[in-house]
């Protein structure tokens, strides 16, 4: 259903990191155009 | 539990922390004035939302940090905490203190060696005690404080009234502006306030520390080299540690830990009798989070400047310290999931000392306080850390599934660590962990610390380092 759609990836220094969830959309067909972890405290 | 036959310990001679209230510099905090540019109102808004003095002491959290209340007490109270005060708080705590804006603005001006800061002469008057011995051109006139202000320099208040004003140390580079150089003196006058603090609870001659580590966050440098660094020894000269050498070990959040692990290191091997280990306070995170505190009602919870101050030397019989044999750090290739973290910096370690997850009495996570946290959406910080290690216990048959919130709940505690990014990571702790391991309340505590490197964009990894903190019984 979602092969081929772009998608933002943003993950969470406490949580799951970018890379990882780009990664995994990846490997379902998704293409992210953009991917970055960030930190909120 | 099984133990390796040749630990190696270095002692922990104390900590002290310290809390500087400023609510009137929130508004210097990166986000507050990025936001407060782009929608001048919001300056009204967050001034009316400001904290006194006295309601930043009765803070339940401030008080478990100064030393005054256990993290197991403020689990017990009710919340929120800010509505919530306790009656009587002291503003000294057994291993803390907090500082008014008035103090800390005297810390600022001591801690000036090149006439960045000054304040208005008749108020510095009302305020003698502290303002004892000015350095030459500190003190001006009311109408020459107003030509600062006109001139660029950031305006510094007390009461809504200008009292002082911070200048620029270069009139065309940006790491010498007025801005940067608050947060770098900031950071410089918290910190020596901490380490000076330090040595008098501990009866200790600042001339006799060898080394200063500063893990402090800020980029100290001009243009030419930005983030050059060595803070550490401007704290100690501040200090008045004359005889101490000095230098700076930082990665974010987890640089505490670092830092004194490579204390500890320099000990061990015979360069150094003592360490310190120090850092100041961090300007750019005050009011990280004042939009959702606004949005939510709440006072501005991030009103505060942390700084602490360790000392390391040669461990003696029954004393904490750390279980250097124990230091683990995050490999570049040891993968920054959540599990992957806490093998490396839970297991890791444990493993070195034959050790496992449930032979640990304590952990020291990342211990934001989450009624900071969990209005903004960022979630409890320090929870979501315990889940994962009670998670990875399961994993590895050490308890059942259904037991991981008794791991929680037994090994854990709630935050109440100020979000000021290295401070809250795990070294918030080490003073109640001094006091239990000394009064035989736990064994041992195992200290975790992270850090974001991708921030900086150089890389996607984090960091982290962790040990054991036991007593010495050998």
């Amino acid at each position: 259903m979602l092969k081929g759609k772009k998608v933002i990836a943003i993950g969470e220094r406490d949580g799951v990191p970018g890379p990882v969830i780009a990664e995994c959309l990846e490997g379902g067909g998704l293409e992210v155009v953009f991917q970055v972890t960030e930190c909120f405290v | 539990m099984q133990e390796t036959s040749n630990p190696v310990r270095i002692g922990i001679e104390g900590v002290f922390y310290s809390l500087e209230h400023v609510p009137e510099l929130v508004r210097f905090g990166s986000k507050p004035a990025r936001e407060i540019a782009a929608n001048s109102n919001l300056d009204e808004r967050l001034t009316g939302r400001l904290r006194s003095f006295s309601a930043a002491v009765a803070y339940a959290p401030h008080q478990v940090f100064i030393g005054n209340l256990s993290p197991e007490e403020l689990r017990e109270r009710k919340q929120p905490w800010y509505e919530y005060l306790i009656d009587g708080a002291a503003a000294k705590g057994r291993f803390g203190d907090l500082v008014g804006q008035e103090s800390f603005y005297a810390l600022l001006a001591q801690a000036d060696q090149f006439k960045l800061v000054s304040f208005d002469e008749a108020w510095a008057a009302y305020q003698s005690n502290l303002f004892a011995s000015p350095k030459p051109g500190q003190l001006k006139s009311a109408g020459e404080i107003v030509g600062l202000h006109q001139k660029g320099a950031l305006p510094l208040r007390s009461g809504g009234k200008l009292v002082g004003g911070f200048e620029e140390g270069h009139v065309e580079d940006v790491n010498l502006s007025a801005e940067i150089l608050l947060e770098n003196l900031a950071a410089k006058a918290t910190a020596a306030h901490a380490l000076k603090s330090l040595c008098a609870s501990l009866s200790v001659d600042p001339g006799e520390i060898d080394h200063v580590i500063s893990c402090s966050e800020e980029a100290i440098g001009d243009r030419y080299n930005r983030g050059g660094g060595n803070l550490a020894k401007a704290i100690a000269e501040q200090a008045g540690c004359v005889n101490a050498a000095g230098g700076d070990v930082k990665s974010f959040c987890a640089g505490p830990m670092v830092a004194m692990v490579h204390g500890a290191s320099l000990i061990q091997s015979g360069v150094c009798r003592n360490v310190a280990v120090v850092a100041g306070g961090s300007l750019a995170k005050l009011g990280m989070k004042f939009q959702s505190h606004l949005e939510k009602g709440m006072p501005i919870l991030e009103d505060v400047l942390a700084s602490f101050a360790v000392l390391l030397s040669a461990a003696r019989k029954g004393q904490p310290c750390i279980r250097l044999d124990s230091a683990a750090f995050h490999r570049v290739g040891a993968g920054a999931s959540p599990q992957g973290m806490a093998e490396a910096l839970a297991e890791a370690p444990l493993k070195k000392l034959g050790l496992k997850l449930t032979d640990v009495d304590c952990y020291a996570v990342e211990l934001h306080n989450p009624e900071i946290t969990l209005p903004s959406g960022s979630g409890d910080v320090p929870r979501a850390n315990y889940r994962t290690l009670a998670a990875l216990a399961v994993m590895r048959g050490q308890i059942k599934k259904e037991q991981m919130e008794e791991f929680v709940g037994e090994r854990g505690m709630i935050g109440y660590a100020p979000t000021q990014g290295h401070i809250p990571s795990a070294v918030s702790y080490l003073g109640h962990a001094l006091d239990a391991l000394r009064d035989g309340r736990i064994r041992n505590a195992l200290f975790i610390s992270k850090g974001s490197l991708f921030l900086g964009r150089m890389t996607q990894l984090s960091d982290g380092c962790s040990f054991l903190v036991e007593r010495n019984e050998s």
